[in-house]
């Protein structure tokens, strides 16, 4: 006796409706909560209260929101510098590199110092996050190249890199410029901390305490430009061919190599904005670990969002809560199990996307 | 199951098989039957069901209703895996085959023997001992990429044979491959059948059913217009409309034109092929304003590489000039901005991208141009009514321009590029197999935009394995063998007896 019904997968053969995407989208988050549910439950945890209080540690207070669109502004740029890599097919995993080669072009405005501390606030931040572009850029100008006129895979070049990067900074903040021989640099000047909003807590109280500054303006700023640059420029458009299909973008006269090398300098940039981002909006100084893996996690936002360039900040606001929610409480590595999971299945459920599954009643044997 | 030697008259008995698909009735009570030891033809346009009736016999689709008799027993397939069992074995349009893997490895694939240790040689002598038998001979220590179109196909169907396949479906066989090889493979199939295999043949070119086939069965829009009949019995007329559904003109009237200025001149032009070995010798010609320069050839024998060579997508020592621009060398932008057209002999791995919309797929020419593009952006209503103009003015089939490009059929997809390469009336229009694999009434079509160019004035370079159709069209004609010309003659004055001898190597025009 056979099961009387069974599952039949057919390739669809008309447009994927609108909607699937996003409910796919949604359906492996829930999905990916439910199994992180039943794993807590297997280890004896209560997996609603984990949840709840999960929810209130991460939503429950503006303080605490707040938080999370601290964690999530680096997300964002990163998550929007390898939307646009990904979406030519290039597989960019160095956003983690990127992003200390950023923070550190960015510190050395201050550290050098590149221009004197009692310049205008304004001049020290733009020329920090110039800085900050131009290192990220830099960085990803290498595999780029590397890509571009040797062909070395993208993947491996720019996940070495990341431990490079790492270890130069390392080697700047144990040496050079360490503060007292901690493995950190000296706080930097007023002069160079993004604004936030606890500094408006003398003109409006409810301001006091609350973490968000500038950066969160950048990442939108940023959302938005690489929308306009995907869906609307000559650019974009190049982008678009050669991600579906190079030998056709090489073949309708497009430069591959040209934009291999920009793509990946944009995508580096972007990354190397968030680094200047988080050393001048959280923590004021360079240092060890100023990344909680974000080049990582920025890698799924992008594909969470479908590479959509708005989609990325939503997405980038859960991750930032899963980071926030997962100090509050132990084993910390409950957030990483939800964070991997949802990869997990979004990856998977691209599966929908392209076949229909039916159930269907067995047919009945046939009678010889 | 056991093989029951000569007891039953029919290797296959397909009755009143219906399957539908969304919005289309594939097959709309199709009979279809195949006599032991037969070349059975399936005739009919792209999209009448042929695929989609040997995908049911293969396993692959499970009918509606109806049913299936293989060698005298009702079968129902739950997988390809049973239709195998049953030895039914389908040799693909597209090779289901692994590029790095040596011929003897892309056989064995997947079949539980040999189990652990390959013992290749072992095998590869096993295979050799196969090809004998049936005289499909290849190297089976040669990798796939190694090899040309018409061996890889061979081995597919010594797959098949391997697997004890004894009725062989192959779906049309003949669309990739070169005249040569299209005898050779008639030759293997003919070999085949006397040998006591049955063998299902899926085709859209009526002189090739003729030529080979025992027996014939048409379907068009899903419903059989003959079945079984004999194909000697009815003109090459007759067939084409049972399968059109309309009378079908074979010759496009070619008027007369005067050549003018020179548009393409190719001078001492070489290169090599992706391995590195020299595909084009010394290769020199001019096409004039209004003239269309066809190149016959075997397949393999440097066309691609000479079209990739003039079109600025492969370095080549040699020159090339267009409307006396020298491009060899220089980016396929340049070449494009000098006036050329690139209809690419490969339509969804080169011509278009298969996963974006038509829209996106029909400006890749002129996305930077106005009224498209000023300046950094990219007027998308623009695109859209560009796209919507061409849709219309070519009459390409599709429900938006806003749909996937790979959903359209080959020959509106051809339709898509060849309307996107003539805008903007081009100077030089290099063409390669354009109506390769198209049905009847596309090809016509093709044929006639091609003609209507060269009335413009556009100078043509056409590169086809279809002598008929490159007699018909050209101007002059040269025929290309192991990467040189071994002849340049005016079409008038030469026959596909003499271009035949050509590509083969054995006759060299005296100039």
């Amino acid at each position: 006796m056979k099961f009387p019904y069974q599952l039949k997968i057919d390739p669809r053969t008309e447009d994927t409706p609108k909607w699937l995407p996003i409910t796919t989208s949604v359906g492996a988050i829930v999905t990916a909560f439910i199994i992180s549910g039943i794993v807590l439950a297997l280890i004896g945890a209560q997996p609603f209260r984990v949840y709840q209080y999960f929810f209130k540690a991460s939503f429950g207070s503006w303080g605490a929101f707040s938080d999370i669109v601290v964690k999530a502004t680096p997300l964002i740029l990163i998550g929007l510098g390898c939307t646009v890599a990904f979406k030519m097919n290039i597989l960019n995993i160095g956003a983690e590199g990127q992003f200390y080669m950023g923070a550190f072009f960015a510190s050395l405005v201050v550290l050098v110092p590149i221009i004197p501390l009692d310049s205008p606030r304004w001049l020290v931040l733009t020329l920090m996050a110039a800085m900050g572009i131009l290192g990220g850029a830099l960085y990803g100008f290498i595999p780029g190249l590397l890509k571009a006129v040797f062909n070395v895979n993208e993947i491996i070049t720019t996940l070495m890199l990341n431990y490079v990067a790492v270890y130069w900074n390392n080697y700047w903040i144990f040496g050079k410029y360490s503060d007292a021989g901690f493995q950190m640099t000296p706080t930097f000047d007023k002069v160079a901390w993004l604004p936030r909003l606890a500094d408006l807590a003398n003109e409006f109280p409810f301001f006091s305490g609350i973490t968000l500054h500038l950066g969160v303006v950048f990442g939108i700023i940023a959302a938005v430009l690489i929308w306009v640059i995907l869906r609307h420029s000559r650019w974009g458009y190049e982008i678009t061919l050669i991600g579906d299909n190079p030998k056709a973008a090489n073949y309708a006269g497009i430069n591959i190599k040209k934009n291999i090398i920009l793509v990946m300098m944009l995508s580096g940039a972007l990354a190397g904005l968030a680094g200047m981002s988080e050393v001048t909006g959280v923590v004021h100084r360079l240092q060890e670990r100023i990344s909680t893996n974000y080049g990582f996690s920025g890698v799924i936002v992008a594909w969470l969002a479908k590479l959509n360039p708005f989609a990325v900040i939503p997405v980038s606001i859960l991750f930032g809560a899963l980071i926030v929610a997962g100090r509050e409480i132990q084993p910390s590595g409950l957030s990483f199990l939800i964070q991997g999971t949802i990869l997990f299945l979004v990856i998977s459920s691209d599966f929908l996307l392209r076949y229909k599954v039916h159930i269907v009643r067995r047919q009945q044997e046939e009678v010889s | 199951m056991i093989n029951q030697s000569d007891e039953y008259p029919f290797a296959v008995e397909m009755q009143d098989i219906v399957l539908r698909f969304p919005g289309v009735l594939a097959n709309d009570h199709v009979n279809f039957t195949l006599k032991k030891g037969e070349i059975h033809a399936l005739l009919g346009e792209n999209g009448a069901g042929k695929s989609t009736l040997m995908n049911v016999l293969s396993g692959l689709y499970k009918p509606e209703s109806g049913s299936i008799r293989i060698k005298g027993e009702t079968v129902t397939f739950n997988s390809p895996k049973d239709a195998i069992a049953a030895g039914i074995g389908m040799v693909h349009q597209h090779f289901m085959l692994v590029p790095t893997l040596t011929v003897t490895q892309n056989i064995l694939l997947g079949l539980k023997k040999p189990k652990f240790f390959m013992n290749l040689s072992h095998y590869d002598k096993k295979i050799l001992d196969l090809q004998e038998k049936f005289g499909l001979l290849v190297d089976p220590t040669a990798k796939i990429w190694q090899l040309s179109v018409g061996e890889q196909q061979r081995v597919e169907i010594l797959k098949m044979l391997y697997r004890g396949a004894d009725i062989l479906i192959l779906d049309e066989p003949t669309a990739v491959l070169a005249p040569q090889e299209i005898d050779d493979l008639m030759a293997t199939m003919r070999a085949l059948v006397a040998q006591g295999k049955s063998i299902i043949f899926i085709s859209h070119k009526l002189n090739e059913v003729q030529a080979v086939a025992d027996r014939l069965t048409v379907l068009r829009k899903g419903l059989a217009t003959a079945e079984g009949i004999d194909p000697q019995g009815l003109s090459r007329g007759q067939l084409a409309e049972l399968m059109v559904g309309r009378k079908v003109i074979f010759r496009v009237e070619k008027q007369a034109k005067e050549p003018g200025q020179v548009v393409l001149e190719v001078d001492d032009l070489s290169t090599t092929n992706n391995r590195g070995l020299p595909a084009v010798r010394s290769v020199s010609f001019q096409i004039r304003e209004g003239e269309i320069f066809g190149v016959a050839g075997i397949a393999g024998n440097g066309q691609s590489e000479l079209v990739e060579a003039i079109t600025g997508l492969r370095e080549a020592v040699g020159s090339v000039r267009i409307n006396g621009v020298e491009v060899c060398n220089c980016s396929p932008r340049k070449s494009i901005k000098n006036g050329l057209a690139h209809i690419p002999e490969d339509r969804t791995g080169v011509g278009t991208a298969p996963n974006l919309s038509l829209t996106n797929n029909t400006i890749m020419k002129n996305y930077s141009q106005s009224p498209i593009s000023n300046g950094w952006r990219i007027n998308y209503i623009e695109a859209h009514d560009f796209a919507d103009s061409l849709k219309e003015d070519y009459d390409i089939q599709a429900p938006n321009v806003e749909v996937q490009a790979r959903k359209l059929s080959g020959g509106n997809l051809q339709k898509l590029i060849l309307a996107r390469e003539i805008y903007g009336a081009p100077s030089l229009i290099v063409a390669m197999q354009p109506t390769r694999g198209l049905d009847v009434g596309a090809i016509e079509g093709i044929q006639r935009l091609l003609l209507e160019q060269r009335q413009r004035g556009a100078a043509i370079l056409l590169l086809s394995e279809e002598l008929e159709e490159l007699l018909m069209l050209s101007d002059r004609i040269a025929v290309i063998f192991d990467g040189e010309f071994v002849g340049q003659m005016d079409a008038d004055e030469t026959d596909l007896n003499q271009i035949g001898m050509m590509m083969t190597g054995t006759l060299r025009s005296e100039q």
